[in-house]
């Protein structure tokens, strides 16, 4: 185990040595000029060339992108700006702030939005899931299932936005959305984020009921299944027990994706709702052609794809005793 | 009598129309007895022996009859009542051990969680169960093997874990559902004697499910061959298997290495295909694929259903008379077409 994980740490870490290379690179042929975005308005040639050296831009890519990579490890120094401590993602002349004080800044908002709204959709979805599978052809099942598709085939700024529209601006039954830190004060922490978390938990809800209601469904014809019952399990534990423990790897599987989406692809969540995040982050450095930032943002993104995945496959392994030995 | 199966009919409401999957079965099996159900694919077999159980969907299945276990009735038996009697006193393994024990459970939890549930005793001391059960169906360093999950067995020692599971309760009727069927030879072999061995040591009646009557013929102290969901043919294993009487059972032995037939003579399986249990023939339902039709004519046969007779001993339903039948299965199948 403990040397699966290493080995799947390494290739992640490798993935995103990868993946920051060809941003990097990517980023570096966009006619941006960093240098003149830091040097201001009215910039003299001599100060143009002293904030290129300054940021490092007089080299090639090929160094340019070492010293980064470096940076995070130890840490740079930008001579005129200031110290820019490890780990070191760059520094932002538009925040005038080393770019990993903004990122920590925002990260909490977009991983409170992300797991409020997983409590939520993991919960009613897996279930409803279940409800489902047990009354197959019912009028509960088929509620399940017709709100499923309605659910699904939903998008979060069409459904965020009417649902900001009605609940927040006309009746007011929901506060603006906020992000106010939990340490400050956990009950407006929850009430800002609460319309976002349903908002979400309405779209991904769908998914979870769809996938618990198959697997489940199947699961209760395997023939494990029919021995539980035929050793006298009653109808409880072996719903509980045998047929939902078969449901666990699809539903890890497809909350692995939807995590890493949901973090990767906080820009139209938080847009949405007004939530200054990693999404909003990552718009406003396109805007201000703040690269540093940008790349930041890329990499977050990119760290929890590649991490929920890691996760995903070590959580194979405890749920799958098959999966654990070979 | 200790098992007693009356006129036992499971009907299945499917959207293509209702499947007359058992019709009319009875038969009985007493303490410390094997009784071999023997039958091809789709007679009913596993169907009969899920409605002993109770293990059938109550929506779709419509069971009547009657099933007497030691003197209770079971069918409208209340939930409760059967999933205590499951496991505990009426146990079952199944034909693949492999999908048949959980992929999720240790082998040692699997058998536990029955004694407690039964037993209601403590968690060490089911396992210990468990640990003795593992060493009494064969299985090497049992201490070790309590721990390992089904996919770190054989499939040998996974039916023997099934049957350690199957009997920690030590229950009076054990059903076996083609406990051989997915094993190699040499391991079927291995898995009939254990259970003949532990069915003398615990006095345990066993009804085994199988294809094949060869099986039938090591293990089984009385038979009933299943055609369509009726019973056919039933006597002691000697009486059917010698004096074979129904024209299907005559067909399955023929489809049988060595016991009647000339050893040269090519295999072959009952001619023509089963029929179908939603438009079930009319009459004898072998009728169809009957050799011996032409003796008897299509109205009789085709007429009314020939029951099981004589009621007691060994009794067959078939139209032939005693004589004609002792007759035509001395002879070899091939002059008879
Ligand atoms: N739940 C069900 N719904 C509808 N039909 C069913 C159901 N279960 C069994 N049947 C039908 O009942 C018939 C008897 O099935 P059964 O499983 O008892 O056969 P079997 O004798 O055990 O055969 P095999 O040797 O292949 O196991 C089959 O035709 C099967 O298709
Ligand atoms: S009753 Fe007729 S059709 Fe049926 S087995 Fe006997 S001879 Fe054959
Ligand atoms: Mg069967």
């Amino acid at each position: 185990m403990l040397r699966f994980l290493t080995r799947r740490v390494i290739g992640a870490a490798v993935i995103l040595v990868i993946i920051s290379g060809v941003t990097f690179f990517l980023f570096f042929v966009i006619p941006a000029d960093p240098a003149r975005l830091a040097c201001g308005k009215v910039c003299p040639p001599e100060t143009l060339a002293q904030a290129r050296h300054n940021l490092g831009l007089d080299h090639p890519v090929a160094v340019q992108f070492v010293s980064w990579l470096g940076g995070i490890f130890v840490g740079r120094d930008y001579p005129g700006l200031g110290n820019c401590p490890a780990p070191c993602l760059g520094y932002s002349f538009v925040n005038r702030a080393p770019v990993f004080e903004t990122i920590i800044d925002r990260l909490p908002v977009t991983i409170a939005l992300t797991i409020g709204a997983s409590v939520i959709f993991l919960t009613f979805g897996v279930a409803t899931g279940i409800i489902a599978a047990l009354r197959q052809g019912k009028a509960l099942d088929k509620i399940a299932s017709i709100s499923s598709l309605v659910g699904a085939s939903m998008q979060i700024y069409f459904v965020g936005t009417l649902a900001m529209y009605f609940f927040v601006y006309q009746a007011h039954i929901f506060p603006q959305p906020k992000y106010i830190p939990i340490t400050e004060d956990p009950v407006g922490w929850f009430n800002g984020l609460l319309l976002p978390w349903i908002v979400l938990a309405i779209i991904f809800t769908a998914n979870y009921t769809r996938m618990t209601r198959s697997t489940m469904v199947e699961n209760l014809s395997e023939d494990y299944v029919r021995t539980a019952r035929a050793k006298g399990m009653s109808g409880r534990s072996v719903v509980m027990r045998f047929a939902l423990r078969g449901t666990l790897t699809p539903i890890i599987t497809i909350f692995g994706v939807d995590l890493g989406q949901l973090i990767g692809g906080a820009i139209i969540t938080e847009t949405t709702f007004g939530l200054q995040g990693i999404g909003r982050l990552s718009v406003r450095a396109v805007d201000y052609s703040d690269l540093p930032t940008l790349m930041a943002t890329v990499l977050v993104a990119a760290g929890a794809i590649v991490g929920m995945n890691i996760v995903v496959d070590a959580l194979y392994a405890v749920i799958d005793p098959r999966v654990r030995l070979s | 009598m200790f098992l007693e199966v009356n006129e036992l009919t499971v009907d299945f409401h499917t959207e293509d129309g209702v499947v007359h999957a058992v019709d009319r079965l009875s038969f009985q099996v007493e303490r410390g007895t094997t009784l071999g159900i023997v039958g091809e694919s789709g007679s009913g077999k596993s169907v009969t022996n899920l409605a002993v159980l109770g293990l059938h969907n109550p929506e779709t299945a419509k069971i009547s009859g009657s099933i007497a276990f030691d003197g209770q009735e079971l069918i409208g038996a209340s939930r409760s009542s059967m999933e205590k009697l499951r496991g505990d006193r009426i146990a079952m393994i199944f034909q693949d051990p492999l999908t048949s024990l959980s992929p999720f459970h240790t082998i040692g939890a699997q058998i536990a969680e029955v004694y407690r549930k039964h037993k209601g005793v403590s968690r060490s001391s089911a396992r210990d169960r468990a640990i003795e059960m593992l060493d009494r169906v064969g299985i090497p360093q049992p201490k070790l093997r309590v721990d390992d999950y089904p996919h770190q067995f054989s499939g040998g020692m996974r039916q023997r874990a099934m049957i350690a599971m199957a009997l920690v309760c030590d229950p009076g009727l054990l059903i076996a559902d083609e406990p051989t069927t997915a094993l190699d030879v040499t391991v079927q072999a291995q898995i009939l004697d254990l259970l003949s061995e532990l069915q003398e040591q615990s006095g345990t009646a066993i009804v085994l499910i199988t294809h094949d009557l060869g099986v039938v013929a090591n293990t089984a102290h009385n038979v009933l061959v299943m055609y369509a969901g009726r019973a056919v043919e039933r006597g002691t294993t000697h009486e059917v298997l010698r004096e074979p009487r129904h024209p299907y059972t005559w067909g399955l032995l023929g489809s049988m290495p060595s016991l009647r037939r000339p050893v040269d003579l090519p295999l072959a399986p009952v001619r023509g295909t089963p029929p179908s249990l939603i438009h079930l023939p009319s009459g004898c339902p072998f009728h169809p694929r009957c050799d011996y039709l032409k003796l008897l004519g299509k109205e009789v046969c085709a007429g009314d259903r020939p029951e099981l007779s004589p009621e007691h001993g060994h009794g067959d339903a078939c139209y032939l008379t005693l004589k004609q039948k002792a007759e035509l299965r001395e002879r070899p199948v091939e002059e008879t077409k």
